[in-house]
């Protein structure tokens, strides 16, 4: 069947970027309400501490303060994001565990006078041993961060395994172990965290954040504040960036709705830039001892990984973290048998959580690299080994995971042949066997490129609270005006799900985009949208637009057939008309449509629903990692290292994206190419670290970050797969394409210098100490050298599903039947 | 410590009371409603709070509205012309160089002063003046993509030059 599409596929505007060149776009901080009040946390100076008390008197008595709070004005109640880890508070009231906790709240009549007062609350805390590295918790068992979790300062320790690894190891040609280090590093969206809340007399509540999950904001408010949810309504403003450091609830959030209560006036708090890096729940830093068997042709036997999380002081994702370490690995190469073990551990630092890519670019960074390492030992292009080692689309892998539709041959291939691979390879490596000859006063640069893959979730296949309602919820008014307003809770973080609404509901109904008004994240309007997370928008959003949009055209179709005395099934709308295709000088206006529409039927309003198919693998921890369907990528790396220096200077960056379908192919360039930026700042410059406990660069001047000039040229190239899941056969774009980017740089500079830097960020620094190494005479090789003393949990034994086939026909619920 | 200042925003001039203290972010925001600007880092390095002072760009984060009376301060809201869009306003919607948009008055500024300056920059050009802009969402790819179409635009005397319209990109077929 050949279909048209009008708007998909259209490189079109986003439909919120007019207001937003224009300055006219209101993030949180840009909100002022009549009479409003500003507030400021007080924050722990100290990582681990016990708070003997606290007076409040001073800071009370400051003229312009409205109220002064701490943790005894909360109802006593701890929480987190995840129902298996309620371990915070908004305001400790008996102990910190990091530099930055909060403890006590202020509302003034400015910032000024908040500020101020702050200062003057006096905290009497009894400093305990801070612990900051997993060594150090792991060292010292009797320095408990939480009374909870899998033994001392152990969060989560998990163990899974599918199949005979060690007869796979037993059959394979070489067996590879190495040791990975990746250093957190934290998000950096341009906005910092801001929150208006405002209490009204009649008892109800209204927050306005920049948070990604206004659904799951407004359910933990009401266990924290310890009022009915039905009074409580929480509006997610246009976000300045997320990239999933505004996922969690937070203290300004919870303390400007408490603050707001007791003074009856709006309360904003927005957070200072160092106060954001102390928020954190940025990547983990993770360290990974990774073992695989490969056959002469580069054939993956099996695979056996272990990851050592360092969580930081809270839960956070972190259970979910810990399992992301492991559990996507497999949906790239064919890997018949596969073991992980995880283990996160509590310290005293900024709790980590997720960052885009969510546990899962640590293990592809060690993933890729060790494949690299494997391909020169047989003697085979990586290139054409990876190739060769693909998953076969509708099958299962080891760990029971679902794929579907992959283009990731294809994107191998685009990258290769964009790059000019072949060439470059085989030159720059033969270049590196001779020895530089120049001058001293010249630069000794030496150029490589190197190559890497990844693969994504479109979605998290299960929500973070069990239950069996939608993932995501539209509702679709059209109303006589020949407009349609689309009502649903997703929320804008920049990625453009606003947009992707009104062209998948423009598209159904043959309407412009522009006709569509969108009314995003606001959870006494909208239908839940479980949030800006696991690439899922897109996905069920869109599926759940599409629902309610063909049930609206069903209405709409059945009134205009009356009217003109066709069949409703030979009726199309397009161009703002519904009519019958073969005779479409009778065909009506859209407005006109819906007129008749409203009189045959009343109101035209129509809710989609939409939740991933059920495909968990039926073992415990299966829960994690399922999704609609996944996302491929593909990229290669060309720069140059200077010798001397150990500088890397980055020139090019092809990379090759299977999107299923590009739904609006300017945004997913544009995602791509953000994720490519991001990946490069992880691989070379940024890194979240803590001298004496507090953090080494908490503002953006320390913490650096590409600019323009250290961003090469991304070339980016879409493969379409049309995904049966996927909405008009979309998949997830945000996410997956910053995957592969760290370890075809660590690849690329391998091949320029012939150091092994297996440890990000890779800095000059590090490349150096290789460098120096290499003139040594030893082993070029910069990284960890051992892993923890640690015992992993009896592993869960499952059979391995790999290569087994896709289920026929999943369940999806809520779906319409035969359409 | 408040003082008396004028200053002129946008062609428009005003009289303000504000603490001595007080950065002309502050006042721009807080006192002018000129919400457009916007915080960053506070400390002058990101490039977010932008604005232009006699067509030059200045962090307005640590400048002082006291030091910048008589000069013609330019913020974002300032870039149309009545309801029509600078062609860097209009190209940046058109390409997709806006995601979260946060970021995106500062650069828009930035690069309104280097066109001024330089009305066909190479692409090495606009990456210098852009360089103390940080964007986290969009790699820049788009951002200097709109700008080379701003350029190409305004130097060829044809708004419409360069579209990547819906009209001209192919149907697509299943």
């Amino acid at each position: 069947m050949t279909k048209r599409f009008s708007v998909i596929g259209q490189p079109l505007p986003k439909i919120d970027a007019w207001g937003k060149v224009i300055g006219e776009t209101r993030y949180t901080d840009d909100l002022v309400l009549p009479r409003m009040a500003f507030g400021k946390l007080l924050r722990s100076p100290h990582a681990h501490a016990r708070i003997r008390g606290m007076d409040t008197t001073r800071a009370r008595a400051v003229p312009g303060v409205y109220a002064v709070i701490t943790g005894a004005d909360l109802p006593r109640v701890k929480f987190g994001i995840l129902p298996v880890s309620q371990d915070e508070e908004a305001l400790c009231t008996d102990k910190v565990r990091m530099v930055g906790d909060a403890v006590g709240a202020v509302a003034a009549v400015d910032e000024e006078t908040a500020d101020r007062a702050c200062r003057l609350i006096e905290v009497d805390y009894e400093p305990l041993p801070a612990l900051m590295s997993i060594q150090e918790s792991l060292a010292h068992p009797e320095v408990r961060i939480h009374e909870y979790g899998d033994g001392p300062n152990v969060h989560k320790n998990v163990a899974l395994q599918f199949g005979d690894v060690e007869a796979a190891f037993a059959a394979a040609d070489l067996v590879r172990e190495d040791v990975f280090f990746y250093e957190g590093n934290t998000h950096l969206p341009m906005e910092q965290h801001a929150a208006v809340a405002h209490a009204t007399a009649d008892g109800k509540l209204t927050l306005w954040s920049s948070t990604q999950t206004p659904h799951y904001v407004h359910r933990l408010l009401a266990k924290i504040l310890d009022m009915p949810a039905a009074h409580i309504r929480v509006i997610a403003a246009p976000v300045g960036g997320g990239f999933g450091g505004k996922l969690d609830p937070f203290a300004h959030e919870i303390a400007a709705c408490r603050l707001s209560q007791l003074i009856g006036r709006p309360v904003k708090i927005a957070c200072t830039r160092e106060e954001v890096f102390y928020i954190h729940r940025g990547r983990h830093p993770v360290l990974m001892w990774i073992k695989t068997g490969f056959t002469r042709a580069g054939d993956i036997t099996g695979c056996h990984l272990k990851t050592w999380l360092d969580g930081g002081a809270y839960g956070s994702y972190g259970v979910a973290s810990t399992f992301y370490t492991g559990v996507i690995n497999p949906v790239t190469y064919k890997m018949p048998v596969y073991k992980f073990e995880g283990a996160r551990i509590f310290t005293n630092k900024p709790p980590c959580g997720p960052k885009r890519g969510h546990g899962t670019p640590q293990p592809r960074f060690a993933l890729e690299v060790q494949l690299d390492k494997a391909a020169e030992q047989l003697g085979l292009d990586p290139a054409d080994m990876r190739r060769r080692i693909l998953v076969e689309p509708f099958t299962k892998t080891a760990n029971h995971l679902t794929v579907t539709t992959i283009g990731l041959g294809e994107c191998i291939d685009k990258v290769v042949d964009a790059s000019g691979w072949r060439d470059k390879a085989s030159r720059y490596r033969a270049a590196a066997e001779v020895e530089t000859r120049k001058p001293l006063w010249q630069p000794r640069r030496r150029r490589g490129v190197g190559i890497a893959c990844s693969s994504y979730m479109t979605g998290a296949g299960t929500a973070i609270y069990w239950n069996s309602m939608p993932h995501s919820g539209v509702v679709l008014r059209a109303d006589r005006s020949g407009g349609v307003t689309v009502l649903c809770g997703a929320t804008d973080i920049g990625q453009g799900s606003d947009s992707i609404l009104a062209y998948l509901v423009a598209e159904v109904l043959g309407l412009d985009p522009k006709d569509v008004h969108v009314h995003p994240a606001d959870t006494s309007l909208t239908p839940v949208d479980l949030g800006s997370y696991s690439s899922r928008v897109t996905l069920m959003c869109g599926q759940a637009a599409i629902q309610a949009s063909e049930r609206l055209r069903a209405a709409i179709f059945k009134a205009v057939a009356a009217r003109l005395g066709v069949d409703a099934a030979t009726l199309a709308a397009r161009d703002r008309k519904v009519g019958v295709p073969d005779d479409w000088d009778k065909a009506v206006d859209f407005a006109q449509a819906v007129e008749l529409g409203e009189a045959m039927h009343g109101v035209l309003a129509f809710a989609g629903s939409y939740a991933p198919p059920k495909r968990a693998g039926k073992y415990k921890g299966g829960g994690v990692g399922p999704s609609p369907c996944y996302s491929y990528s593909a990229c290669v790396v060309e720069l140059s290292v200077d010798e001397d220096t150990g500088e890397v200077e980055l020139h090019d960056v092809w990379i090759a994206h299977d999107i299923g379908r590009a739904l609006n192919p300017l945004l997913v360039e544009g995602q791509v190419e953000g994720s490519v930026y991001m990946g490069i700042g992880e691989a070379v410059m940024e890194a979240q670290v803590f001298r004496k406990n507090v953090h080494k660069a908490p503002s953006m001047l320390e913490y650096k970050s590409p600019t323009t000039l250290e961003t090469p040229e991304i070339h980016t190239m879409l493969v379409e797969t049309d995904d049966p899941e996927g909405p008009f056969g979309a998949k997830e774009a945000g996410q997956g394409p910053l995957l592969p980017v760290m370890p075809a740089i660590a690849n690329a500079i391998y091949q320029a210098v012939g150091v092994r830097v297996d440890e990000i960020p890779i800095t000059a620094e590090k490349v150096l100490k290789g460098l120096e190494l290499k003139r040594q005479g030893k082993t070029a090789r910069v990284g960890p050298d051992r892993v923890p003393l640690f015992t992993f949990k009896q592993p869960l034994v499952v059979e391995s599903a790999f290569g087994a086939p896709a289920d026929a026909i999943a369940v999806r619920p809520f779906a319409d039947d035969g359409s | 410590m408040n003082i008396r200042i004028s200053l002129s925003v946008n062609g428009e001039s005003c009289e303000l009371l504000v603490p001595v203290h007080k950065t002309l972010l502050e006042v721009l925001r807080e006192d002018l409603d000129l919400i457009g600007t916007k915080h960053g880092c506070e400390l002058g390095e990101c490039g977010t709070c932008t604005v232009l002072v006699d067509g030059a760009p200045v962090l307005s984060c640590i400048a002082l509205p006291a030091d910048l009376q008589e000069r013609e301060i330019t913020t974002v809201e300032g870039m149309a012309d009545g309801a029509r869009l600078h062609p860097l306003q209009q190209a940046f919607a058109e390409l997709g160089a806006a995601q979260c948009g946060y970021c995106t008055p500062g650069i828009l500024l930035t690069a309104k002063a280097l066109l001024a300056d330089d009305p066909a920059p190479t692409r090495q050009r606009i990456r210098e003046a852009l360089a103390g802009n940080l964007c986290r969402c969009t790699g820049y790819t788009k951002i200097l993509d709109a700008v080379e179409l701003a350029a190409l635009r305004t130097t060829s005397d044809s708004p419409t030059v360069g579209r990547r319209s819906p009209a001209e990109a192919p149907r697509r077929e299943i």
